[in-house]
């Protein structure tokens, strides 16, 4: 397009700097799709630098220490690690079943076509209420209102699990209603040919069949409630010990950040990375058999 | 038109009395009158678009799967109408088995594929047995009895779909349904189903649909002969022109449409 | 399988038969875990609408937050520093994204593209929080003080993979021949891609980008220690370089404070983070509906 000028000649060799600016801008692209990864490790370099004092004086007793004292320097995040593997215990324990069966709800027949498109609408409207709206609703709604049943006297373990599993539902009714779906309709058929009813085709072939994009939603799930700060800290009670009760207040890693990083200097931002350090580890371990698990679905 | 032929010389099995199905308002296939002979192949043709899949499936009422079919008059088995209210669908499959045009055979072991159907429907006996019994019948036991915990979808082609033949003849049914059940397979493998369909008849009765018309004629004792016209409103609705012994759909046929596609001039 | 030993019945309905109830039972379960999903968030809207809208008025849109007992105020800065922000995280993220985007759908082969979009998936799992304590460590620290840059970094961080994301997919949805087509005119790749293809999936790119923008809106662990909170409007003298107010952190702040007229401006707050998810979601559920691409 640039040479239609001198259109004696239709077809000339193409212009040396058109070559190079097609090289130019493939590299650039390249150079910012490798930015992503980049990133990644950006990330793990820069909290795994800023933790190292901590690492260096603490160790792993780090892990198994239960007192946090800014005061005295005493660093231990072992309430927040229990409380972090809890609450998202708790959380997946009600949203997978739920999840699960509202992804088996909306990808068989039950509700006419139009109307299941409002209902995976909905579903997918739960994930994108922000957190904080989340943690506020908890505050004044669900906290009060649990209160009238059950011991809890006021933020707790409970609260803060039964919100997350609210917020980690979608997630694994949406990639578990992927994973269904994707479930080739042959196998339906075959198994209703041989005289299954509706749920022996569901529970012997249809998620056999799509269980590891199940468990990678599942997996999904546990990264995001590992991680999931706001509403948990709004609800959980930031209490540093540790409590079987599941009415009694607690911690977690996310809470334990929010609550002091803005506030922390010296020694205590070196634990905190430390501790950010550990969910970033755990998420990341969890988040990558989770990918490929869903990846594997994808293939199928 | 009308065609109310049937299939005299030994027992119906099935008996199909005008019955129209539609999916949604769109009438899909009209007017079938036709009678299925016991412990006999009977091949339905015709060109794509004519109903003949559509029609298998309403035998075993696979179609209920859509939500838009509808099916108006009777299907009779053992002259119980299988579209009355009462006869739970679930049940019918368990006596009308159906084999796929694609090989489907479900992610687990061949095992377990043959297993699946005897469980579900409640079978007491010796599950090896039956498994060994049912990969007999199926010409498969030699080349899987080594491997039977390996993944039935690790067979080839033309093992899968008589993998596919063995899972449904292990829930002993009465009917077998076949759509195109060659229509995805080599020659060789072909030419194997085709053999087992031969054997299988002594014990069921088959109906296949095919696009095959050496197929039909090989295999088939009675051939119905199916075609598609464009109505007024500009729909494609599917009939059934003929039906009659294999012998005389191929070389005697009453309509000049059946002439015409059994010899290859038509569609 | 004779017929001396067929008898019609078997094939009857048996509405007492194990399998059928066992069938009708977990459908009922279904349909209740269904009911179970939806009655959540029927409530939080209808408190939304219910506590936000009776605290919204004109002046809570313009006015500064209140100090504690006092009535009246508004969140005015909130509401600038949250776009201010957005708008700071699209700029960085917008370009990177949509060029990788580029990258991965018009000129990757094998490995880097599938290691790629394997980095953008893990990304997005990383937590909101971890985000924040980076672009802390990265720019607080470095700059020593809290920031609408590095908020907006933060966010950019956030609504990178979902860029990435979606752009990839739009453009893996403008058909080959169009490609072919400008190529085969002499268009170099750099011509094909950007006057032909990528404008063909703008559409769907902005769908994508404007849910990655409301997303973003809504997030708060980041922003709690990079742009921190103030009770001020964003100072523009000094280039954004300190605390700067955001809608989310607002709602973090007054939720939990024991006095009323600030939690009903949390309410207020949220019923805004809220629509504005809700409205983009819906937009992009249209739109993406009516793609012709």
């Amino acid at each position: 397009m640039t040479s239609l000028s001198d259109s004696s000649k239709i077809i000339k060799p193409r212009p040396v700097n058109e070559r190079y600016l097609d090289n130019v801008f493939k590299w650039t692209a390249q150079i910012f799709a490798l930015t992503i990864a980049l990133v990644l490790i950006w990330i793990t370099v820069q909290v795994a630098i800023a933790a190292v004092p901590a690492i260096k004086q603490f160790g792993l007793n780090f892990l198994f220490q239960s007192s946090w004292n800014p005061v005295k320097s005493e660093y231990g995040v072992w309430p927040a690690i229990y409380g972090t593997i809890v609450s998202s215990f708790i959380a997946l324990l009600i949203a997978v079943p739920i999840g699960i069966g509202v992804a088996l709800f909306l990808s068989e027949d039950y509700l006419p076509p139009s109307i299941q498109r409002i209902f995976v609408f909905l579903v997918e409207l739960l994930a994108a209420i922000p957190s904080v709206v989340y943690g506020l609703w908890g505050i004044f709604v669900l906290i009060p209102f649990l209160k009238n049943f059950t011991p809890l006297k006021g933020p707790g373990m409970l609260p803060a699990a039964l919100i997350l599993a609210l917020m980690v539902l979608p997630v694994i009714a949406a990639i578990s209603r992927d994973a269904i779906t994707n479930v080739p309709e042959s196998l339906r058929q075959a198994a209703v040919g041989l005289g299954a009813t509706r749920w022996e085709a569901i529970l012997q072939i249809m998620l056999p069949a799509a269980s590891s994009g199940i468990i990678g939603g599942v997996m999904l799930a546990l990264g995001r409630a590992l991680g999931e700060t706001m509403a948990v800290t709004m609800l959980i009670g930031n209490s540093n010990k540790v409590s079987l009760s599941i009415f009694a207040p607690s911690n977690t890693i996310s809470s334990l950040l929010t609550n002091q990083f803005a506030e922390a200097s010296g020694m205590q931002v070196s634990a905190l990375m430390y501790a950010a350090l550990i969910l970033f580890a755990i998420t990341l371990v969890v988040n990558i058999l989770a990918q490929v698990l869903v990846k594997r679905l994808q293939k199928i | 038109m009308i065609n109310h032929q049937s299939a005299k010389q030994t027992e119906a099995v099935i008996k199909t009395e005008n019955v129209n199905v539609y999916y949604g308002n769109f009438l899909a296939v009209a007017g079938i009158y036709l009678d299925i002979a016991k412990n006999q192949v009977t091949a339905f043709i015709g060109p794509s678009g004519c109903g003949k899949s559509t029609l298998l499936r309403c035998y075993n009422r696979l179609n209920d799967l859509i939500p838009s079919f509808k099916l108006q008059g009777a299907i009779t088995y053992h002259n119980q109408n299988l579209y009355a209210p009462e006869i739970d669908p679930v049940q019918v499959r368990r006596r009308i088995g159906m084999v796929f045009q694609r090989p489907n055979p479900f992610p687990k072991s061949i095992y377990e594929n043959i297993a699946f159907g005897a469980r579900i429907n409640g079978y007491q006996g010796d599950m090896d047995e039956l498994v060994e019994k049912s990969l007999r019948q199926a010409a498969l036991w030699d080349e899987v009895k080594d491997k039977l915990r390996q993944s039935g979808l690790a067979l080839s082609g033309g093992q899968q779909q008589r993998l596919c033949i063995a899972r449904t003849v292990a829930i002993q049914p009465d009917v077998v349904l076949m759509d195109e059940p060659c229509s995805a397979l080599d020659p060789i493998s072909t030419l194997k189903v085709e053999e087992l369909i031969h054997q299988l008849k002594e014990n069921y009765t088959i109906i296949i649909v095919t696009h095959n018309m050496q197929q039909a004629s090989r295999v088939a004792d009675y051939t119905a002969f199916f075609n598609v016209r464009t109505t007024e409103k500009g729909d494609r609705q599917g009939y059934l022109v003929e039906y009659d012994r294999t012998e005389k759909i191929f070389q005697n046929p009453k309509e000049e449409a059946t002439q015409q596609y059994v010899s290859g001039r038509f569609g | 399988m004779t017929d001396a030993t067929f008898n019609p019945e078997t094939l009857k309905r048996n509405p007492t038969s194990p399998r059928t109830l066992f069938s009708l039972f977990m459908s009922g379960v279904a349909g209740l875990f269904m009911t179970m999903a939806i009655i959540p968030l029927f409530i939080i809207l209808f408190y939304l609408l219910y506590k936000g809208i009776s605290a919204l008025n004109f002046q809570v849109l313009v006015q500064l937050p209140p100090p504690p007992m006092v009535e009246g105020g508004g969140f005015g800065n909130a509401i600038l520093g949250t776009v201010i922000m957005v708008a700071i995280g699209t700029l960085i993220s917008l370009p990177v994204g949509v060029m990788a985007a580029i990258y991965l759908s018009e000129f990757s082969r094998g490995q880097l593209a599938s290691w790629t979009r394997f980095a953008t998936n893990v990304l997005s799992g990383v937590p909101s929080i971890i985000v924040g304590v980076f672009a802390y460590g990265v720019l607080v620290l470095t700059f020593k003080t809290y920031s609408a840059w590095a908020g907006g970094f933060a966010l950019a961080i956030l609504m990178l993979p979902t860029i990435v994301r979606t752009t990839d997919e739009a453009l893996q949805l403008v058909p080959q021949d169009v490609r072919q087509a400008s190529t085969g005119l002499g268009a170099n790749d750099y011509q094909t891609v950007l006057q032909i293809v990528l404008p063909a999936a703008i559409p769907a790119i902005i769908t994508g980008v404007t849910l990655a923008l409301a997303r973003a809106a809504g997030e708060t662990a980041p922003l709690i220690f990079t742009a921190l909170f103030t009770q001020f409007w964003p100072n523009w003298d000094k280039l954004l370089a300190e605390p700067t107010a955001s809608l989310a952190v607002l709602v973090y702040n007054f939720a939990i404070v024991p006095f009323k007229n600030q939690q009903e401006l949390a309410w207020a707050a949220s019923f805004i983070l809220v629509l504005l998810v809700l409205l983009t979601s819906i937009i992009s559920r249209l739109a993406t509906s009516t793609r012709k691409y």
